[in-house]
């Protein structure tokens, strides 16, 4: 095993570790648990004396200079007293935190280790605690361990452990059923390995978020525990029992009650806040800090006319300097079929994303031009875009409601869009599924999504598309989720749609040789540029840019010598946040010179109706 | 090994219905067959994950190799770690064996130290092949191992799936969708299809004489750039 420190920096330059979002919540949060923390600490030495001190001549007085809180009914200071139940409370709070995180944890992980019978039992136990009220849970323990704190602190941790059994074993399952625990089960490493190795390593950020919330929560039950009498018992003190012995009062001298209560309600609030903010920090991966350069756009010249999507100098920018999408170009004519392709995060779909306007959050859109069907796509209205655009996605059920009949989701396309009503909207569905050969369309659009197979959805959605008439279709890896066989029916419907429509079709892909199968042209997209642009009939053996030879080389067909080694590209595509000013593909590109690290390569037309971005391409 | 009238059932589904098939040493047998076919079922079922009838003989150690290399590696691990999961030695036996196996992937030594996180999905797909190679396994079932991987990194994968075969003796079930790379890497090919393995043989056989209609209708399927 290794013993070197992993570095420490990461691939992307993301921040590893979660920090604290600067909201007033999380900052409230963070003061009130470390002024807690400071009263605990500091509180007893500096007020225990007066917080001790009887005086007979000043019993159950309300607030004044002196006392600002009043006295108790021994004349102590009510305030010193407050400040002082702190650590106590704290401490308190902590034991019965602890005692029910650690049972709960133990509980909910002892399934993931014993047989299958033990591991039931104790599962069902869980369960049937998780359904029992919480604080009769306590109440019942703190009463057969006997009244004190030790009983109080006993009955709470029992009140906290179920819910932690509870997590724990959601966590500990999920990662129990990952194909590395499978892995490590098959090389025979042993349950209780797998358990601290694998498991508790990957739930514990979760568990102890939990905890920290546990700790709010157990610091208000004591509370609680101790005002219904159960708790703290005299001459020991803390913020329940001054509850409880102030609440008596609280119709002559109701101060003597607010102050234990404040503070009780401020530390609950402090640890719940910054358990909440401590969570959401976890959760969030994304890096903030520099904004996102998006340079104006040059000159985009002259619209062309006959075009059905024209963009010009496109880029597509999130903040921290990461572009995915950089000046790109291209032109569709109507009824042409061009295929986009490249590797995850060479930028194909977020290029889809931003012509249909669908770029997530914070992502920005800059562009020269970006026109479909002559109009700029910012000033078409949802419905115009709706109507003009059809987007077909990789995976079918995400595009369908799978609470919705399928015929039903189609006609409110036409009842939306077309203002149509309920019958003509119904029998435009089921003429729609007919077209895309969905055999029996009438029974087909009464079933549900998951009644239908991997083909049928997909065609089910092409369907969906075709409900208005769409200038242009956007399929972003429409058939990658389907087997060969349906692949193949896939792209021929995509052919015969666009044949018989006119439409036009943008096709993004990552499987160059399905291009083959369907586009007039390809463009090859590398680190968020197109590097190369050519009709597919030559796209096999005039393939001029480094990139695409090799993508075209390193794959196998049925052709392939089986003796010879493939081809492969050595190293890895630059990630969005690095591309450096030369050609991207430079460091993997055996024809690399200095020059082409230092300049990027235009985009120039080469050959007969093809264009390339290459130094060295003569 | 042979795998003898295997049958893998969840509750009324029956996923692999009595199939029978010979690895022989030192040879990969690629299987083909689209989703719902069973072949990763029957992957399970080789690696001892999911419960069969049937009888798998001559072969006691089996690793497996899985498709997703961004889950398949605990993301808490070093790369040193991970690999040396399998290695029953001491610390500094396990240290040089972890040396040994990143060389055997083709990846520098000096990867040990590192998260999954920063390594490329090529990169991770080649740990977790030593990572199984560790437990010096009798047969390696990939499962898809190329899927997830883009196009200029598989062939590297590929190449290399093939040089552990001819420099080791591996025997290997390679499982793949994609009759192009299960040509390009197997021996024998077996195609399977609800279930059942409808035809198989020695590879040129199958893909140049298929005698299945099912496999004439996937090799029909196969997109070709021209």
């Amino acid at each position: 095993m290794s013993d070197t420190p992993p570095a420490a920096h990461t691939r992307r330059g993301f921040p590893m570790k979660p920090r604290l979002p600067r909201t007033p919540a999380a900052v409230a949060g963070a003061v009130l648990v470390a002024a807690m923390i400071m009263l605990a600490v500091a509180g007893p030495p500096i007020w225990g004396a007066s917080a001790e001190r009887i005086d007979a001549a000043a019993i159950l007085q309300g607030a004044s200079a002196a006392h600002p809180l009043g006295t108790d009914s021994l004349g102590r200071d009510l305030l010193a007293r407050v400040l002082v139940a702190g650590r106590f409370s704290l401490a308190l709070a902590l034991a019965a935190t602890l005692i029910g995180g650690l049972a709960g944890i133990v509980l909910g992980a002892l399934p993931s280790v014993l047989p299958g019978r033990p591991a039931r039992l104790i599962t069902g136990t869980v369960n049937a605690l998780v359904a029992f009220p919480g604080l009769l849970l306590a109440m019942f323990t703190a009463v057969v361990s006997g009244l004190g704190a030790r009983g109080a602190v006993l009955g709470i941790g029992v009140a906290i452990a179920p819910g932690f059994a509870r997590l724990t074993q959601t966590l500990a399952a999920t990662v129990a059923g990952s194909d590395y625990v499978s892995a490590a089960r098959m090389l025979g490493v042993s349950r209780r390995r797998i358990l601290t190795g694998h498991v508790l390593p990957n739930i514990a950020e979760p568990l102890i978020l939990q905890l920290t919330q546990a700790l709010g929560g157990a610091l208000l039950g004591l509370a609680g525990m101790s005002f219904l009498g159960l708790g703290v018992q005299p001459p020991s003190f803390d913020w329940g029992r001054l509850l409880y012995d102030g609440f008596a009062r609280i119709y002559v001298t109701p101060e003597v009650a607010l102050g234990p209560a404040a503070a009780i309600a401020l530390a609950g609030i402090g640890f719940n806040l910054l358990g909440d903010a401590m969570a959401k920090a976890a959760a969030r991966t994304a890096a903030g800090g520099k904004a996102s350069d998006t340079a104006v756009p040059p000159d985009p010249g002259e619209p062309n006319p006959g075009a059905v999507l024209e963009v010009r100098d496109l880029t597509v920018a999130f903040p921290g300097g990461v572009t995915p999408v950089r000046g790109l170009s291209l032109t569709i004519a109507p009824g042409e079929i061009v295929g986009l392709v490249g590797e995850s995060g060479s930028g194909k779909s977020l290029t889809a994303a931003a012509i249909g306007g669908l770029v997530p959050y914070p992502g920005t859109v800059a562009y020269g031009r970006l026109l479909l069907g002559g109009r700029d796509v910012a000033t078409l209205s949802g419905k115009a875009l709706g109507t003009t655009l059809a987007m077909v996605f990789q995976d079918p059920m995400a595009s369908l409601n799978p609470a919705l009949r399928v015929g039903g989701q189609l006609a409110e396309v036409a009842r939306v869009h077309q203002g149509a009503g309920r019958a003509e909207a119904n029998r435009r569905a089921v003429d729609r599924l007919g077209h895309v050969h969905l055999p029996d369309p009438a029974a087909r659009a009464r079933q549900h999504p998951h009644e239908l197979s991997g083909g049928m959805r997909q065609r089910a959605v092409i369907a969906m598309g075709l409900m208005a008439t769409p200038r242009l279709i956007i399929a972003d890896e429409p058939t990658t989720a389907l087997d060969v066989t349906v692949q193949r029916q896939i792209l021929r419907l995509l052919r015969e749609v666009t044949e018989e429509s006119g439409a036009a079709a943008l096709f993004i892909t990552h499987d160059i040789a399905v291009v083959g199968e369907l586009c007039d042209r390809v463009m090859v997209m590398y680190a968020g540029r197109v590097v190369e642009e050519l009709p597919v009939s030559r796209l096999a053996a005039e393939a001029a840019h480094p990139y695409t030879r090799a993508l075209i080389a390193s794959l196998p067909d049925m052709a392939t010598d089986r003796d010879k080694p493939l081809a492969s590209i050595p190293g890895r595509q630059p990630a969005p946040s690095e591309v450096g000013p030369g050609c991207a593909f430079a460091d993997r590109c055996a024809l690399a010179t200095a020059r082409c690290s230092a300049e990027r390569p235009p985009l120039i037309p080469y050959g007969e109706a093809g264009r390339v971005a290459c130094w060295e391409v003569k | 090994m042979i795998i003898e009238d295997l049958t893998v059932r969840f509750g009324a589904f029956t996923a692999v219905d009595r199939v029978t098939l010979e690895i022989p040493p030192g040879r990969i047998v690629g299987l083909v067959g689209e989703s719902g076919s069973g072949k990763s079922s029957l992957a399970r079922a080789v690696s001892g994950l999911v419960p069969y009838t049937g009888r798998i003989d001559g072969a006691r150690n089996v690793q497996m190799v899985f498709q997703d290399p961004y889950a398949s590696l605990d993301p808490r691990m070093t790369v040193g770690e991970s690999v040396g999961e399998g290695v029953r030695r001491d610390r500094a036996g396990r240290r040089a064996e972890v040396e040994r196996l990143l060389g055997l992937v083709s990846l520098p030594a000096g990867l040990a130290g590192r998260y999954p996180r920063e390594l490329s999905g090529g990169q991770r797909q080649r740990v977790a092949i030593a990572r199984a190679l560790g437990a010096a396994p009798d047969l390696l079932v990939a499962d898809e191992i190329t899927s997830a991987l883009d196009v200029s990194v598989q062939g590297a994968v590929l190449n290399l799936v093939r040089s552990l075969r001819d420099e080791l003796g591996l025997s290997m079930l390679f499982i793949s969708h994609n009759l192009a790379v299960v040509r390009y890497v197997s021996d024998v090919v077996a195609v399977m299809h609800q279930g059942r393995v409808v035809e198989s043989g020695p590879t040129e056989r199958v893909v140049g004489e298929p005698a299945h209609d099912y496999t004439r209708a996937l090799l029909e399927a196969v997109p070709r750039l021209t």
